[in-house]
């Protein structure tokens, strides 16, 4: 069953087209991995499905209910969240009341909320760092944040932006683990951004390749990458070196 | 960017929750509230008024921190809630013999519908930083100066109000020296102090701190953001109201100028500025510094040394030490008092 | 604090060429087009504003008498928010203390009139002095919170403005006091009158403007001012010492509101809170402009001159300032970038 459907979206700024005439499905419980050289309308793409920017055009369907230009706040209630490549923490915060404000938020009730941030925090191996303000925090930490932060609203959806970069491959192993666990265990649809190569052969059921906002061409991992025009809008870009 | 500077490791899964600080809050508000209470009894009358006055400040800047510190939208236009306070007390009480009781429950309500509408006006356009700022300036001055020249509210002439032959709880009215006029106050202020550590601790104060550090992150979590700044500005009007309602009846007189100029916006900023913005306890001690400044730069005025002798009986040397005092904080102590001390402890 | 899903990618700095560091994207002086359409939709306005003045006050000569009091003290405006704006797009401070520098260089003027120098010839004097007052406090006191959060900046200069104020208050107390320009009269202009003190305070305000835009344009300072109000870490790459700059920026603002507070001494009442009026028309006279637009400081000064006049017509009874800020307020909601777009 299709979860998430996006059909011809686009957006520009000042002329140039970040997004230009996007369509692609996600069915329940799958993987979706999404590619493309910098620049290519990942991020804005992922703003527009998320409500964080309007599109020019297209549709945004979610369960069958279309969402499309409706505020961050609503679609996350609907059962879409999205984390942000920059790690935007809250950041007057500890770990532990960022995560805390995101149960809340998901309608939570106050007495359990902390107990099961703490749960959530636990998940995604963050532990270590709970009761830490996230001033200071290491990259690693901050990037488990947003997967917490995002997990606390119990989304079907989950839209991440690159939450491997930046950590060193030793600590991308468990972020991985994580997220199969994700699918497996909680059914959680997941259409993620990335640039190192192996996570996106390793999770995807499929890929999505964006170059200059458009689709490039989409379809089961193995195939998308041996696609010469793939490897060309790669090209003086070595896709599996991104920092 | 952030490197790997580790904090102390802590223990494994399962851990105990840390606990919260409102509790702790609450019994230091108790406490002091019980402390106080004798004051203006020990005190003699000139330091009782000046007690009040603390007081009144605090209460004011309770109101700006609310939506200033834990909601992060800078207002320097609190001089219209407070004016808006002060005007329905006086004017229902003046114009239609209204209990000032009632009067500052009404000028709370209009106080909190007109910071709603600005806040919406304001969020709804996106006005950001000095936009803000500059805006909220606008709206109280734009009220100061319909004051001035509306027959409606006696123009500049403003209220006196009517001195009664007996003291009277419901009218608010007591002799001068009266402690009942610092037992009012404390209470209001303590009440407000309750709301605040309610409203932090709270669904909603954590959604406003949050929007506050990341409001693409919090609406990204499914805060409706602007329901909840829109709150926090209607509570945040409403309780620095109560100081204006409050103030009239201490002073028996109100004009544009003390409820709407923007001096008063600049006193409701200074106590949590000085003190420490977005913490529960800053406006206080700020409040705590400004109040007694006046009377003490007056009091050198009035017997200057020698050398300024030609100073003697001149104004405005307290706002140029409330002045200095706010570089210097600003400059040195960014956090305020409050803030300084606190982090201090928590680093032990 | 608060951002927008744009500061992701800019952040990011990859892909196009938004926010770069390129030190060869520094604006050039005559890369910029005139746009003509806005200024004709804002005379279109001003003359259906003046119009409706006419209907409403059913004079010729109270309107004629309006627009040329509006203009000239529009001048004046000007020339103080151009100070503001300079400040504003170079060093990003709303800089609440930009009255009372206009203040205290009237006082200076009463104080040097009194010594039996001509008005006119205390320009001299307040115009430097305010100068070097300027870089004392930008060197001495804002330096120190470059870089912080807007709130700080605008503290800090509502502090000095507060201690300058009250200074004034405390040295000179509070009786107004005027300077009288020897041989001042009415000038009759088409229908109007207009005291000779007004309009010579307009062509200084607008020769003051002029040179400073000319030393914006056409001097190297100006262009490293430029540089460094379009991008500071590339001017710095390009070996501009932003800090002299900020300073001197700082200074030619606070110098702006010198010479208009020797200008208009012969106007006003000199009071310790005369400037704050005048920086409060001049912050709105900025938005109006656009923050950090200088030439736009100075057509935003005009309109504001005579939006305050015709105010007094529409809203009889009222403050004219009432109607300035409700210009202002307009301006904030439906086009907070000003009439202009910015470009120190
Ligand atoms: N808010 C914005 N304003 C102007 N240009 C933008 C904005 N956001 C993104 N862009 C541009 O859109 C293009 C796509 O950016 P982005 O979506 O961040 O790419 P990616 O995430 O694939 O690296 C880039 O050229 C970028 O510069
Ligand atoms: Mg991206």
């Amino acid at each position: 069953m299709t979860l998430l459907r996006v059909e011809n979206l686009a957006k520009s700024f000042k002329g140039l087209r970040a997004v230009d005439d996007v369509s692609f499905e996600v069915t329940e419980g799958s993987i979706l991995g999404v590619i493309g050289p910098n620049g290519a309308g990942k991020t804005t793409m992922f703003n527009l499905v998320a409500g964080a920017l309007r599109p020019d055009t297209g549709r945004v369907h979610l369960g069958g209910k279309e969402i499309t230009g409706h505020a961050p706040h609503r679609i996350t209630a609907a059962g879409m969240t999205r984390t942000f490549q920059l790690m935007r923490p809250f950041y007057s915060m500890t770990v532990l009341e960022n995560v805390t404000v995101a149960v809340l938020a998901g309608g939570a009730a106050k007495r359990t909320a902390r107990e099961t941030a703490a749960e959530v925090i636990a998940r995604v191996g963050l532990d270590k760092w709970r009761d830490a303000p996230t001033e200071g925090l290491p990259t690693a930490a901050l990037k488990r944040l947003e997967l917490a932060r995002a997990l606390a609203s119990k989304p079907r959806v989950l839209l991440l932006d690159e939450v491997l970069a930046g950590l060193v491959p030793a600590e991308r192993t468990p972020v991985m683990e994580l997220l199969e666990r994700l699918r497996t265990e909680d059914g959680v649809t997941l259409v993620f951004v990335e640039h190192i190569m192996a996570a996106v052969m390793r999770l995807s059921d499929s890929v999505l390749v964006l170059d200059l906002g458009r689709v490039l061409t989409s379809g089961a991992p193995e195939e998308v990458t041996r696609d010469p025009r793939v490897i060309e809008a790669y090209l003086g870009e070595d896709p599996h070196a991104k920092a | 960017m952030t490197t790997t500077t580790a904090p102390a490791a802590t223990t494994a899964a399962g851990k105990p929750l840390p606990r919260q600080p409102w509790n702790r809050h609450l019994l230091a508000i108790a406490v002091l509230t019980v402390l106080l209470i004798p004051l203006p009894l020990i005190l003699p009358p000139a330091q009782a008024s000046v007690a009040v006055r603390v007081l009144i400040f605090a209460l004011m800047s309770i109101g700006w921190n609310m939506m200033s510190g834990f909601g992060g939208m800078f207002s320097f236009g609190h001089a219209a809630y407070f004016g808006i306070g002060a005007y329905a007390g006086g004017f229902l009480l003046v114009e239609h013999n209204v209990s000032p009781w009632i009067g500052m429950l009404v000028g709370m309500v209009i106080a909190a519908a007109f910071a709603t509408l600005i806040g919406f006006l304001a969020l709804r356009y996106k006005l950001r930083g000095a936009y803000f700022a500059l805006a909220t300036f606008a709206f109280a001055e734009m009220l100061r100066l319909w004051a001035t020249n509306s027959e409606f509210v006696n123009r500049a002439v403003g209220y006196h109000v009517p001195l009664r032959p007996e003291s009277s709880w419901w009218w608010m009215q007591f002799e001068p020296a009266s402690a009942n006029y610092f037992w009012i106050a404390l209470g209001l202020t303590v009440i407000a102090l309750v709301v605040s550590v309610q409203f932090v601790r709270s669904r909603a104060g954590q959604f406003t701190k949050a929007a506050r550090d990341d409001e693409d992150a919090a609406a990204a979590v499914g805060i409706p953001v602007m329901r909840y700044k829109l709150l926090t500005m209607a509570l945040s009007a409403a309780i620095t109201a109560v100081a204006g309602a409050f103030y009239v009846q201490y002073f028996l007189f109100i004009d544009p100028d003390l409820a709407f100029g923007s001096s008063v916006s600049i006193q409701a900023i200074l106590p949590a500025v000085i003190g420490g913005v977005a913490t529960i306890w800053g406006p206080v001690i700020g409040a705590v510094v400004m109040g007694p400044l006046n009377d003490v730069t007056a009091t050198i005025l009035r017997n200057p040394p020698p050398a300024l002798e030609f100073l003697q009986g001149r104004g405005g040397l307290d706002v140029i030490v409330y002045g200095a005092l706010l570089i210097i904080i600003v400059l040195l102590l960014p956090q305020g008092i409050y803030g300084a001390l606190r982090k201090r402890w928590s680093r032990r | 604090m608060t951002s927008t899903p744009d500061q992701d990618h800019v952040a990011a700095g990859n892909g196009g060429g938004v926010a770069t560091l390129d030190p060869d994207e520094l604006p050039t002086a005559a890369t910029r087009t005139v746009p003509w359409l806005r200024i004709g939709v804002i005379a279109a306005l001003i003359v259906v504003a003046i119009v409706l003045a006419y209907v409403r006050a059913g004079s010729g000569v109270v309107v004629v008498q309006a627009v040329t009091t509006g203009i000239l003290i529009g001048g004046i405006y000007g020339l103080v928010a151009m100070g503001l704006t300079l400040i504003f797009g170079v060093l990003d401070i709303v800089n609440f203390a930009h009255g009372s520098f206009l203040a205290l260089a009237l006082f200076l003027t009463f104080g040097l009139t009194q010594a039996g120098l001509h008005v006119y010839l205390a320009l001299a004097v307040s115009v430097p002095a305010m100068f070097l007052l300027g870089v004392l406090v930008q060197r001495g006191i804002l330096a120190g919170a470059m870089g912080k959060p807007l709130e700080n900046q605008l503290l800090i200069t509502l502090g000095i403005s507060l201690i300058i104020e009250n200074a004034l208050l405390l040295f000179f107390g509070a009786n107004p006091r005027s300077v009288a320009l020897s041989g001042d009269r009415g000038v009759p202009i088409f229908e109007a009158v207009a005291n000779l003190s007004r309009i010579l305070a307009f062509v200084g305000a607008l020769l003051l403007a002029g040179l400073l835009y000319l030393l914006l344009q056409r001097t190297r300072l100006g262009t490293a001012i430029r540089a460094v109000a379009a991008n500071d870490t590339g001017a710095q790459l390009v070996g501009i010492d932003t800090r002299v700059i900020y300073a001197v920026t700082f200074a030619l603002g606070t110098a702006c509101a010198g010479a208009a507070g020797t200008l208009v001494a012969p106007l006003v009442t000199i009071e310790p809170t005369t400037g704050s009026l005048f920086n409060i028309v001049a912050f709105v006279v900025v938005v109006l402009g656009g923050m950090g637009n200088v030439v736009g400081a100075l057509v935003g000064g005009l309109i504001i001159g005579l939006a305050e006049q015709l105010g007094g017509i529409y809203l009889p009874g009222q403050s004219p300032l009432l109607s300035v800020f409700i210009v202002f307020v307009l301006v904030l909601f439906l086009r907070p970038q000003g009439l202009f777009r910015r470009s120190a």
